[in-house]
């Protein structure tokens, strides 16, 4: 055990699982870098450092850099898992699936069921989402509803380092394509992480918190504002219980269940937009299924239903917040019946 | 001529159940008993089979939404094939994929597609998995004209070559993409596109079995030998519809009756083969007979399969909702 970034759990748990199996490969663009220039090798290891040194120790027959050109690689990827190796293959950032969504949603996500079962597609596709690095419109979004829309993928939202490392060697082992979120803002973020592999298996959601007053469900990097939320209201006699799905595809419906059975009271958290949102999925599920457990109505935090914008004092106001996710717990916490 | 007596029957037998497959397929849509859209591949036997009977199952192919074609020639079995375009549960997809979508990766055929120019990235990902497991196989994406002009198919042809991938890419150009003629809708030429990307190109004749193998076998022996990807621009004809219940107004009255009469890769076929005195009109007889019987066979077990159950639904799909 020692303290790991985000990033470095998530290389780790490449790194080991390509020890593990040489059938696990890895492309993308600059991925390695400096393919085919002048300089160094390995001059990047992706745009943010998270495949770094793995070129190195594998080789570029395992480490593939691909031109920009991600219908053909995302496609090439999804080919080479249904003949026989696993790849894990680099989106760069998921605002650019719109290039190269024909070959996830219609191709690699469907072989299983449209070839009667004859196919296995074991495939990871990373790639990074979330706002507030001040990288605007088509370099921020979420976009993982998109993906949890579609049968046949599976669609996992690290919140941690340690989450980071067991959900990654989960998603290479497992397989059907998985889509695999990367919060950019948190690649720096440290915790203890094992040195040893272990999974983490995808559908089993983590409750961080537990309180009896309200049950907070929260995905990826909002898992970390409503754990501090919780903690704060304790302090002020408020009990929350904070769920982290872990995967929104599988979802864990029977821990949100049983939470919102206990405490009666639900605020959803999810930094995507608020239509065909997680938080309205989740609002969708518990108003079906346990509307009689209900104390309050149920209450979504979201970005607002517009692009990402630029300036910084724009985005932080885009971005669900601790005071925004705090105003929404007190609201059901204190809404007579 | 160097081919053997048996390989030549082989290849006619492929070609004669594609023909035979594909009028059947016709006719039993028309008499209601096949759901959904059929594109056929009646009239371009010659470009499937004269790439494909150079193939074993190490090697992959990805075809398209007209692709019976290419899983006969592949090896697919008929009567699976068939049960499947039926929406049979014993289908070869278990009634799940249907025409567009017939695949049996155990055979090396990645799929029919549904998307035009969905499968050259794909194939660039099969002609990977051959380099770096060192099958020595090779991986063809089929593409029509239209999907020659697909932003997906262009970039493999990129990937392909940057990646050094033993790929072939094998447009089959019938002439018309849905209703739009392929003298309109490319820019440039096959072969022009293919240098353009550093490959080498071949433009033949589609009708010609003989003429499609022989590029073929260079472009594969190519490909086998490291030599990285080609492009076989075949110029053939469909003689249905795009799909059917297509009018297909846009074509003339007696273009397709012409090339039945004077390109028809069958007949080409049993000319040469006859001529060069390799094989007797009876043989080739005998096995249309056969086709006809397996076909026919293929038809009634179709029939007389059972549909899916319910059950079958919500399986072959990770499901927890």
């Amino acid at each position: 055990m020692s303290k790991k970034s985000y990033r470095d759990a998530i290389r780790e748990a490449i790194a080991s699982e390509m020890r593990r199996d040489p059938r696990v490969i890895v492309m993308g663009e600059d991925n390695a870098g400096g393919a085919g220039a002048p300089g160094e090798r390995d001059a990047w290891g992706g745009v943010l450092g998270v495949t770094k040194g793995l070129q190195p120790e594998f080789g570029a027959e395992r480490v593939l850099d691909t031109p920009i050109t991600e219908s053909a690689f995302i496609g090439a990827a999804a080919g080479a898992a249904a003949t026989g190796l696993r790849p894990v293959a680099e989106l760069m950032f998921v605002d650019f699936m719109g290039v190269c969504f024909d070959q996830i949603f219609n191709q690699a996500a469907k072989f299983r069921y449209m070839f009667g079962g004859k196919a296995v597609t074991p495939l990871v596709i990373r790639t990074m989402y979330g706002a507030g690095f001040r990288a605007a419109s088509q370099h921020s979004q979420c976009l993982y509803p998109l993906f949890t829309h579609i049968p046949g993928l599976k669609v996992v939202l690290p919140s941690s380092p340690y989450e980071a490392k067991g959900l990654m060697i989960q998603s290479i082992r497992d397989d059907d394509p998985v889509i695999f979120f990367e919060h950019k803002l948190m690649y720096d973020e440290t915790a203890d992480v094992p040195d040893e592999s272990y999974t983490i298996p995808f559908g089993e959601a983590n409750v961080t918190r537990e309180g009896k007053d309200a049950t907070v469900v929260a995905f990826g990097r909002m898992v970390s504002f409503a754990n501090q939320v919780a903690d704060e209201l304790k302090r002020e006699g408020v009990g929350v219980t904070v769920i982290d799905p872990r995967t929104t595809s599988p979802l864990d419906t029977e821990t949100i269940l049983d939470s919102v059975a206990e405490t009666g009271r639900l605020v959803v958290v999810d930094e995507s937009h608020p239509r065909c949102s997680m938080a309205a999925d989740i609002a969708r599920l518990v108003a079906e299924e346990a509307f009689s457990d209900l104390k309050a109505p149920i209450k979504t935090v979201t970005a607002p239903h517009t692009p990402v914008p630029f300036s910084p004092a724009l985005e932080d106001i885009y971005i669900p917040n601790p005071a925004k996710i705090r105003d929404a717990v007190l609201a059901v916490t204190r809404h007579a019946r | 001529m160097q081919h053997s007596r048996q390989f030549l029957l082989e290849c006619y037998r492929s070609m004669a159940t594609i023909r035979r497959f594909e009028d059947r397929v016709h006719d039993e849509f028309a008499a209601g008993k096949i759901p959904g859209f059929v594109h056929l591949y009646a009239g371009e036997e010659a470009s499937a089979v004269g790439v494909c009977s150079q193939l074993s199952a190490r090697d992959v192919i990805a075809s398209t939404h007209r692709g019976h074609g290419h899983c006969i020639a592949k090896g697919c079995d008929v009567t699976g094939m068939m049960k499947e375009i039926f929406g049979r549960s014993e289908g070869l997809c278990g009634g799940k994929g249907g025409s567009m979508h017939i695949a049996d990766l155990a055979k090396g055929m990645m799929g029919a597609n549904g998307i035009v120019g969905g499968g050259p990235p794909l194939i660039c990902g099969a002609a990977l998995t051959a380099k770096y497991l060192k099958t020595g196989g090779v991986a063809v994406a089929f593409v029509g004209d239209g999907g020659s002009n697909q932003g997906t198919t262009l970039e493999s042809y990129n990937l392909a070559k940057v990646w050094q991938l033993p790929v072939i890419f094998v447009v089959e150009d019938n002439g018309y993409a849905e209703s739009t003629a392929s003298a309109w809708s490319v820019g440039g030429s096959q072969v022009g596109r293919a240098a353009g990307f550093g490959m080498p190109g071949y433009e033949v004749d589609g009708f010609d079995f003989f003429a499609v193998y022989d590029v073929a076998r260079e472009a594969i022996e190519r490909a086998r030998d490291g030599g990285g990807p080609s492009l076989i621009h075949a110029k053939l004809m469909r003689y249905y519809g795009h799909f059917e219940g297509d009018a297909m107004t846009y074509r003339l009255p007696g273009e397709v009756s012409k090339a039945r009469e004077e390109q028809d890769a069958l007949k080409t076929f049993r000319k040469r083969v006859m001529s060069a005195g390799l094989i007797e009109d009876r043989d080739l007889d005998a096995v249309d007979m056969e086709v006809a019987r397996l076909i026919d066979e293929a038809v009634a077990a179709s029939e007389a399969a059972p549909a899916p159950k319910e059950a079958d639904l919500a399986t072959d799909v990770y499901l927890n909702y």
